[in-house]
């Protein structure tokens, strides 16, 4: 083939390589040790991120600290009722995020016809997973809260991160759905089951194992969130532990919030910050571990 | 798994009572698919007609176009929010001037340098930022990037546009990387193969062939962290210092949209002007995110088109 009848890039290239070799292998090498320097200066910052917030949070991490009421206008003590709050928090968000999630994803996974309407609920999906999290707290506060009068609570706050980790949920339970051969659904159908009698029996009982991986990763979002619950239920101080759906609560996210940036003496309250920092980020690294984990093991499972 | 089918095909009635069982059933997920476009529809109208009523008060232009924000005005209020469209702008373009070389090199890393052992190990580490809640970052930037900004630099505080930055920036890495990976990834193998056959070097092919054909999944991974950036408000509350001041460069104190809202929304009387304001705010972070994230959607469109060639 002539220069002159290969593509534009590779032409170029042809035309190039009348350099040494010596030359190339030089520039290439730099090239790579760039690339790999840039990948390690990303590891570096996180590495640094970690071992920051571990090796000054982890000397306030305790029995007490965790289980213990917070004392003397939260200057002392523990931080139990964060804790609590967001355990609650999290659970409610899944409670309300993922049957809606997961019905969805049957619908786009094993119903859906590739029309205009699919289409448009494939781009709300991916629209809603950019809209921004306060923005969600403003919809929260102006449906749950006021419009039905849910008032600010555990309910209001929970609905409205239901509604954030929606295209979580969604999309990673209908990758999990996708993962499910057709066969098992062929073979279901040509014993004679129906559409939905071959979903139930065969296809979400396999893809179980992913449904619950993206319900991990939903709610360990909702965790650390932290803007969304500042007007809908989240509460700076509460002498009391949450006793219904309608209590304030306090939550870690928005207590690190205070100790660091509201707090009357923010000095004299840094270690509490970072024991909080600590407790938060090792419930949410844990959650994503546990949930890439299963991934991984269920992964293997089907392909083996 | 096909033990447990026949008994339950047997207990289910007739034909005809199937039939409609399975229709209901097939409405009903349809119905569920369909509530995401009621949520996406329903916050962009509960934005909207909020945002009506502050602009009956307000103007649009001169809420757009205004520099001061002055809400609780002795003489008179003012509400216009340019200030805080460049504060937004601002630090989000500071992160991206570092995040898209960075994030983008170490995803063509990732992609077509590195050997599996380093995937294998990089790759989660990389998630794990992903996995770092934003009010963490902005505690990060407080006790760490504030003090080291304002030592360097010679500054009272590091609270400003460029700690924000920074923080955003290591924010959208882990959008970018992934997405960008995968842009890469994708590049059909004959492209790679076509060009190492004619001699080229694996940094000729990487940085003509395989970057320039992942070329529209590339600029929807920066889309995507692009929209990350914006719409970000803990790390910036904290990071930032909040300043109402026109910002002069990145060591002024910036208050972003996002941080407006969450700052004053606590304190406003509802179904005021500076209520609705705020939502007014919502609604142009809504749509520069829908803007971007429409963008992304076109981008990554066009990039399985190339994939399917």
């Amino acid at each position: 083939m002539k220069k002159s009848q290969l593509p534009a890039p590779l032409g170029e290239l042809a035309a190039d390589n009348g350099r040494s070799r010596g030359h190339h292998s030089l520039v290439e090498g730099l090239a790579f040790g760039l690339l790999r320097l840039s990948m390690l200066l990303v590891i570096a910052a996180i590495f640094f991120i970690f071992y920051d917030i571990f090796s000054k949070g982890v000397g306030m991490i305790s029995w007490e600290f965790i289980t213990a009421m917070p004392r003397r206008g939260m200057t002392e003590g523990g931080i139990w009722p964060a804790v609590l709050g967001t355990v609650y928090i999290t659970l409610i968000t899944a409670a309300a995020s993922v049957p809606v999630g997961v019905f969805a994803a049957i619908y786009l996974n094993e119903y859906a016809k590739k029309n205009m309407f699919t289409r448009v609920i494939r781009l709300s999906i991916r629209n809603l997973a950019g809209v921004p999290s306060i923005v969600y707290g403003l919809f929260g506060v102006a449906l749950f809260v006021r419009a039905l009068e849910l008032g600010t609570s555990l309910l209001s706050a929970g609905l409205t991160l239901g509604l954030l980790t929606l295209p979580v949920t969604i999309t990673a339970s209908e990758e999990a759905l996708k993962a499910v051969p057709d066969s098992f659904r062929e073979g279901a159908l040509a014993l004679g089951a129906t559409k939905w009698q071959a979903i139930r029996t065969n296809v979400i009982p396999s893809a179980l194992p992913g449904i619950i991986t993206g319900m991990i990763l939903g709610i360990s979002r909702a965790a650390g969130e932290t803007a969304p619950i500042l007007f809908t239920g989240a509460a700076f101080y509460l002498a009391s532990l949450p006793n219904s759906l309608s209590s304030r609560f306090m939550a870690l996210p928005y207590h690190l919030f205070i100790m660091s940036t509201q707090h009357h003496s923010i000095e004299k309250v840094r270690p509490i910050a970072y024991g909080t920092a600590l407790v938060l980020i090792g419930l949410v690294v844990t959650m994503n571990m546990s949930a890439i984990l299963l991934r991984a093991h269920y992964r293997k499972k089907m392909r083996g | 798994m096909s033990g447990s089918l026949s008994p339950c095909i047997k207990t289910e009635g007739g034909l005809f009572l199937n039939r409609k069982l399975e229709t209901a059933i097939a409405y009903f997920f349809t119905l569920n698919g369909a509530f995401v476009i009621f949520v996406l529809v329903g916050i962009f109208a509960l934005l909207l007609s909020s945002s009506f009523a502050a602009w009956q008060d307000v103007g649009l232009i001169s809420f757009l176009t205004e520099r001061v924000w002055n809400p609780a005005g002795f003489v008179s209020s003012q509400f216009g929010i340019f200030t805080k469209i460049v504060g937004t702008l601002m630090v989000t373009a500071g992160a991206m001037l570092f995040a898209v070389p960075l994030g983008v090199a170490t995803a063509a890393y990732l992609a077509e340098v590195a050997s599996s052992w380093e995937r294998e190990i990089f790759k989660p580490v990389i998630e794990l930022l992903a996995a770092v809640p934003s009010v963490v970052l902005g505690f990060f930037g407080i006790v760490v990037f504030s003090p080291l900004l304002a030592r360097i630099f010679n500054l009272p505080n590091g609270l400003n546009a460029l700690n924000g930055s920074i923080l955003l920036g290591l924010m959208s890495l882990p959008t970018i990387i992934s997405i960008a990976e995968d842009a890469l990834t994708a590049v059909p193998k004959e492209y790679k193969e076509a060009s190492l056959a004619l001699g080229a070097t694996r940094w000729q092919t990487l940085s003509r062939i395989i970057i320039p054909a992942a070329g529209s999944g590339v600029t929807a991974a920066i889309m995507l962290g692009i929209g990350r950036s914006l719409g970000e408000t803990m790390t910036v509350i904290m990071a930032t210092g909040n300043a109402l001041q026109f910002p002069s460069d990145f060591f002024s104190s910036v208050r972003t949209m996002t941080a407006t809202i969450a700052i004053e929304l606590g304190e406003v009387p509802a179904h005021t002007t500076h209520y609705y304001t705020l939502f007014a705010i919502g609604f142009v972070l809504f749509s520069m995110t829908f803007l971007v994230s429409l963008l992304a959607d076109i981008f990554l469109h066009r990039a399985s088109e190339v994939k399917k060639l």
